[in-house]
């Protein structure tokens, strides 16, 4: 079979995306957080922050990662950018495994991802100006020469929306979306493939959220970004995403491209996520799927499926084994037993 | 840190500047107090500079005939016990009182500095070490270990400065260390981190220029407690020694026996320490706001 496969398929299907790698594929993450008691800081246990997580994002691509506060969402994104050190798994950009790479042999790599943070606030440096933390990257990666500097600064503010004339403004003089829009331009200094969103209009106003998405939909397009792009707010993913992530306590628990896990999840977690999103048409009759009880602490996750303290439909199967993901339809993944 | 653009910050102020002067008249205005302290400051300065041309008399030179003698047109200040001009000696005082003040002042602040900041950032043993180190420093209340300092160094201009610095390191490497802790969890941090920037760097460049703002309050409050320091140390024979003009021992000198009969020997060196640690505080407050670029607006 294969060689009449091969025979047949000499040339790909001309509508298919380019088969190249993947920009960021990650295996397997873990991040365990020791937890120290005692006079002697003894290790008592871990905070099983993210646990065997793996996916992959295309070129040009966005995965979403949704899950409640405290699910490792924040650490996936810090992780991934090594900018804490993952317990074990595997980060490869380009093909290329960044996991154990030494500070000084990663720093190149640092130009392919960049990270934009939740609060626009504390994630610039109030003494500089915004010119300043916008071209840091450059002079960090060479671009020593302050008028070529100057000059990609210009060009950067413009791609963001910015006024060239606010390079010499500090960041107080900014508002929120404003100081966003600096972030994303400091990101996109050293014209970076992926770039790591860990909820970066949480903190925004819902008007000025929607030019942020917007713009970051706009440049996505004009440079083939890939983005990991992580949020709380089911709407803003649905906008922006192309595939989305589940995750709860430290695990994916259902992965799909948008539509299909919008319109047909699988996961009772993701079932009573989209459940609890708000409609806003008083009309419709919505089905009530209140989840009872409070996340488990990764501290002691429960054994088993670890929701199913929560879960309205759990077996006595899920108290005891847990659920591996495994692919319900074509890209389309689940972990659960049920479905 | 940022590079400051006067010009431009001076023009979005609304100032109407074209030269260095009228840009500090802008900055006069907008910060009355600060350029009361810095004239006070620029006057000592001054006189330390030139205390030979605005003096009359050499402050080493005895007179027995105008021991204790009282303000005159001829002597000022009056003379003191052993017929010295008193204001020609606090003339001189400056250089002394302004070497040890701003000398010990940056010596410890620098040196509290890098360990406070490098404690703090990094964490770990280094910041274990570095705090007992401290801790053993600040056990002595400052005057304390400012005289053990002295005394096993030696009465000299030199180790009365290196004395106080030591006795100065435990505030500023406590002030340094508070504010790292929490400014090297702050996202612009890491987000420096993400740009692939070296934690000395990192260190350098984004979280010690937070710092400054308590600093600088430290550092002036700071420069009058040490000319204080020097004056105690003086009293007692382990700070500048004799016959040089120091505030310190020309106040504490004369303090006990003199207030009552030749009260000019205590006021108006006095006046002078006063004066000083004012100005400090003043030029420091104002210093402060100019470098926040949040307070410049």
């Amino acid at each position: 079979m294969p060689s009449t496969a091969n025979a047949l398929n000499l040339r790909p299907p001309e509508s298919a995306p380019a088969a190249a790698a993947p920009v960021v594929e990650v295996a397997g993450l873990r991040k365990y957080f020791p937890l120290k008691k005692g006079l002697l800081r003894r290790t008592a246990g871990y905070v099983r922050a993210v646990d065997d997580v793996s996916f992959a994002i295309a070129r040009g691509e966005t995965l979403g990662l949704v899950g409640e506060s405290g699910c490792g969402k924040s650490t996936v994104a810090r992780t991934l950018m090594r900018l804490i050190e993952p317990t074990a798994g595997s980060i490869k950009i380009n093909g290329q495994d960044v996991t154990r790479l030494g500070k000084r042999a990663l720093r190149p790599h640092r130009r392919q991802m960049q990270i934009i943070f939740q609060d626009p606030f504390s994630s610039l440096n109030p003494r500089m100006t915004a010119g300043d933390i916008v071209g840091e990257p450059l002079k960090i990666h060479g671009l020593t020469q302050s008028r070529a500097r100057h000059e990609r600064v210009a060009e950067l503010f413009e791609q963001v929306g910015l006024r060239a004339q606010q390079i010499n403004s500090f960041p107080h003089q900014f508002s929120g979306g404003q100081r966003q829009r600096i972030c994303i331009a400091r990101a996109l200094a050293l014209s970076p493939q992926l770039i790591v969103a860990d909820e970066p209009v949480s903190a925004l106003d819902v008007s000025i959220q929607a030019q942020v998405i917007n713009l970051m939909m706009d440049l996505q397009r004009q440079k083939q970004l890939s983005y990991l792009f992580i949020a709380h707010d089911l709407a803003v993913v649905e906008h922006i995403s192309h595939r989305v992530a589940v995750m709860y306590l430290g695990r994916i628990v259902e992965y799909a491209d948008k539509a299909t896990l919008f319109t047909d999840p699988r996961h009772p977690y993701t079932e009573a996520l989209l459940a609890a999103v708000p409609v806003p048409n008083p009309r419709i009759a919505r089905k009530k799927l209140l989840l009872p009880g409070d996340v488990p602490s990764p501290v002691n996750p429960p054994p088993g499926c670890s929701f199913h303290t929560r879960c309205p439909y759990a077996e006595a199967r899920c108290r005891i084994e847990r659920p591996l993901l495994r692919e319900v339809a074509p890209g389309h993944h689940v972990a659960c037993h049920l479905r | 840190m940022s590079t400051v653009d006067f010009r431009a910050e001076l023009a979005k102020a609304g100032a109407n500047v074209d030269s260095r002067w009228s840009a500090l008249a802008f900055f006069a205005r907008r910060y009355p107090l600060g350029a009361i302290g810095a004239a006070i400051m620029a006057l000592f300065v001054f006189a330390a500079i030139f205390a030979p041309l605005i003096t009359l008399y050499d402050p080493l030179t005895t007179n027995a005939s105008l021991s204790l003698a009282r303000p005159s047109a001829a002597h000022w200040l009056g003379c003191d016990f052993m017929g010295r001009d008193v204001y020609s000696r606090i003339v001189y005082g400056a250089r002394i009182s302004l070497a040890v003040g701003i000398g010990a002042t940056l010596l410890g602040g620098g040196i509290g500095v890098l360990i406070g900041l490098s404690s703090g950032y990094f964490g770990g043993w280094l910041d274990l070490a570095a705090q007992r180190l401290i801790d053993i420093l600040q056990s002595l209340p400052l005057i304390v270990m400012a005289l053990l300092m002295a005394a096993s160094l030696g009465p000299s201009l030199h180790n009365t400065i290196i004395a106080i610095s030591i006795a100065l390191i435990p505030s500023s490497a406590r002030v340094v260390r508070a504010s790292t802790l929490s400014l090297r969890e702050l996202q612009f941090v890491e987000a420096a981190r993400a740009i692939g920037m070296s934690e000395v760097r990192i260190a350098v460049r984004h979280v010690l220029p937070n710092t400054l703002a308590p600093l600088i309050v430290l550092g002036t409050a700071q420069l009058g407690a040490t000319i204080l320091i020097e004056a105690t140390l003086s009293f007692l024979g382990l700070g500048v020694p004799e016959p040089h003009p120091s505030w310190g021992r020309m106040l504490s000198e004369s303090a006990a026996e003199y207030v009552r009969t030749a009260p000019w020997l205590v006021i108006f060196p006095g006046l002078a320490i006063s004066a000083v640690v004012f100005g400090t505080n003043l030029l420091g407050d104002a210093v402060r706001d100019i470098l926040d670029p949040r307070q410049r607006g």
